[in-house]
């Protein structure tokens, strides 16, 4: 398995965002993660990254066999563990190059990586996510993602705001990075799922995975039917449904 | 305006508007003399602390060298390629070959206005004149060193600047005192006049001790079509500095910035602010300050912009960052309309390092301390200041010096 969560509940401040999620992904695979606003999905990933503000209360995350559940985040990340951020902070003076620099390790090609998210090289001399417009900062923190090369690659809602044309250069590169990789994508209206070929799709409600299956048939239903037909779902009280 | 040295006894008492207050008399007055000889014969104790202020004892790629060191005037240079486009002297010595000079000295700065003024004009000792002659621009920055070599000496250096029409040049100043220095009083008067279409850069570095008190008084006067750039930076201890350096913007679309940059460490009091007043039509000003406290450090980062004219804009930016829970930083941004159709606005904000943008870099890998210092770094960003490449590269390399030491 490439990540192994085990009934994971955690808090923010006095809120509790999850609620013991069991989630796995395998070795090679990429998964969809699924689910309405405020369901948990940002914070699954937060969970998963180990940032301090979220409180794991009980649960276990695993990386290739690693407990993680306790490191920083900067371990985790330095074990491979990526994620493309849906609201990136931004750092003023801090240049998008610098940034690149320090994680590419002079192992990626600049140029080519630049061309292949569609980030003009000018945008490497500017103050990190400063000012960036919405599909700016999707493509910026693609590049940085694919600098960074992790094995297993979290895009948090990599398609939403981005234009016809950028959605092409997004899709494109996200899909061609996951070749051989394990990876989870969130996304809210599918566009990215033209792109790249998902194994598992998972259903988030209420802090929980609620339901998990093939995601063409799953991404289907909810577009025409929407997150209540979940709710409904007898199903989705049961704990976590095997595919 | 009172100026002559009869009204001086009354202000020699005067306590600074800000800053702690200081006995002048606990300083003292008598320096050994220095004769003059080139600077790159200077001893090395002496040629490191010049560079940590930007001064570079062998003169490369820079236009002319002023070196004082605490009374007496150790060299004063322009370079071959620069004799016939920039003057570089004493004051002592403009003022005696130039009967015009006058005409600048004391006129922006009111020597009435507390102690420091009337000390400086009562304890002259000298200071730098440079002079930039009509048109020509100097392409190499001129440098300036103000050394204190002697223990708790008093030092009232009294420079004057005048950019000519439509010449341009970049000014680095540099102050610092002797690694064996540990108190003193540094009084620096500097009087600027940026006549009609000239361009000047002036960026002051400063280097003290833990011990040492610093009162620069600088007043600027920018005319039709000038542009005025005054940089100032202060990365190391210092026990108390206050200044409140001022930009006339007299002329038809003259434009100021003033950029500053504080870092401030162990028991550190620094006061500084940036003045402007748009007195001429289409006139333009900026503030732009960084502080950061850590240690005990204390940092008042004022400004003050002025609108006299219906067509003047200036902004004021200031932001603080605290390293530690005993410092503190005192944003103060003013701002005075006198006539509708001027706009001046200010943002300010004060604060630690935001925990989103540590965790946010740690998810790429970076470790908390990595994070921390390229937050810091790109706080202090000298892009801001509109340097040209050869002294951004010098400034960006003495701060990440300074940064890498105090973390």
């Amino acid at each position: 398995m490439a990540l192994t969560i085990e009934d994971l509940t955690v808090k923010i401040a006095e809120r509790k965002v999850l609620n013991g999620v069991n989630l796995e992904v395998p070795k090679r695979e990429t998964h969809v993660l699924l689910g309405p606003n405020g369901s948990g999905k940002t914070s699954l990933i937060m969970s998963i990254l180990g940032f301090p503000s979220f409180r794991v209360l009980s649960g276990r995350i695993r990386f290739d066999g690693t407990d993680v559940t306790n490191l920083p985040t900067d371990e985790r990340a330095r074990l491979g563990l990526g994620v493309a951020f849906q609201n990136p902070p931004s750092i003023r003076g801090v240049k998008l190059g610098e940034v690149f620099r320090h994680i590419a390790k002079g192992e990626v090609n600049e140029i080519e990586l630049a061309k292949i998210t569609n980030i003009p090289m000018e945008f490497l001399e500017r103050d990190l996510n400063l000012g960036f417009s919405g599909g700016e900062l999707k493509r910026s923190e693609i590049f940085q993602l694919l600098a960074q090369r992790p094995s297993f690659a979290i895009f948090d809602e990599p398609d939403s705001g981005v234009d016809v044309e950028n959605l092409d250069i997004i899709g494109k590169a996200i899909s061609g990075f996951l070749k051989g990789r394990a990876g989870l994508l969130i996304t809210h209206l599918g566009h990215i799922l033209r792109y790249v070929k998902t194994d598992v799709a998972h259903v988030m409600i209420r802090g929980k995975i609620a339901c998990s299956g093939e995601p063409n048939k799953i991404f289907d239903l909810i577009m025409k039917q929407g997150y209540k037909w979940c709710e409904k779902c007898p199903k989705v009280k049961k704990p976590c449904l095997k595919r | 305006m009172p100026k002559g040295k009869k009204a001086m006894p009354k202000a020699i008492e005067k306590p600074a508007a800000f800053g702690p207050d200081l006995d002048i008399g606990a300083f003292k007055r008598e320096a050994a003399r220095w004769p003059s000889r080139a600077v790159s014969t200077l001893p090395q104790d002496i040629t490191q602390r010049a560079l940590s202020v930007g001064v570079k004892a062998n003169e490369e790629e820079r236009a002319g060298t002023y070196f004082q060191i605490d009374h007496s005037v150790v060299s004063r240079a322009v370079q071959r390629a620069f004799k016939g486009k920039v003057e570089i002297m004493s004051t002592g010595e403009a003022l005696k070959r130039y009967p015009w000079a006058k005409k600048y000295w004391w006129k922006l700065v009111n020597p009435g206005t507390d102690k420091y003024t009337a000390l400086a004009k009562l304890k002259w000792d000298q200071g730098y004149f440079i002079r930039i002659l009509e048109g020509q621009k100097v392409t190499f920055p001129l440098q300036a060193c103000l050394f204190i070599s002697s223990e708790n000496l008093n030092q009232n250096p009294h420079n004057l600047i005048i950019a000519e029409p439509d010449s341009e040049a970049q000014i680095i100043t540099g102050c610092t005192v002797h690694p064996n220095v540990q108190s003193g009083l540094h009084v620096g008067v500097s009087e600027f006049c940026v006549k009609r279409g000239a361009k000047l850069t002036f960026t002051m570095i400063h280097n003290w001790a833990q011990n040492v008190d610093v009162r620069p008084r600088t007043a600027a006067l920018i005319e039709d079509d000038a542009t005025f750039v005054c940089n100032y930076i202060c990365l190391n201890p210092v026990k108390s500095l206050q200044m409140y350096p001022v930009a006339y913007c007299r002329g038809a679309n003259s434009r100021v910035s003033f950029n500053t940059i504080l870092y401030g460490v162990k028991n550190s009091y620094l006061d500084v602010g940036s003045k402007i007043v748009l007195q001429g039509k289409g006139s333009r000003g900026e503030v732009i300050a960084r502080a950061i406290a850590t240690d005990k450090a204390q940092i008042y980062a004022r400004g003050l912009l002025v609108g006299e004219h219906e067509d003047s804009r200036a902004h004021l930016e200031c932001r603080g960052l605290l390293l530690s829970n005993e410092s503190f930083i005192d944003s103060i941004p003013e701002l005075v309309g006198k006539v509708k159709g001027t706009e001046l606005s200010h943002e300010a904000a004060v604060g630690k390092i935001a925990e989103d943008q540590i965790q946010y870099l740690m998810a790429r890998g970076f470790s908390e301390s990595e994070a921390e210092a390229l937050i810091i770094r790109g706080f202090m960003d000298v892009s801001i200041f509109g340097l040209p490449d050869l002294l951004k590269e010098e400034i960006k390399r003495m701060l990440d010096a300074s940064i890498a030491g105090a973390l």
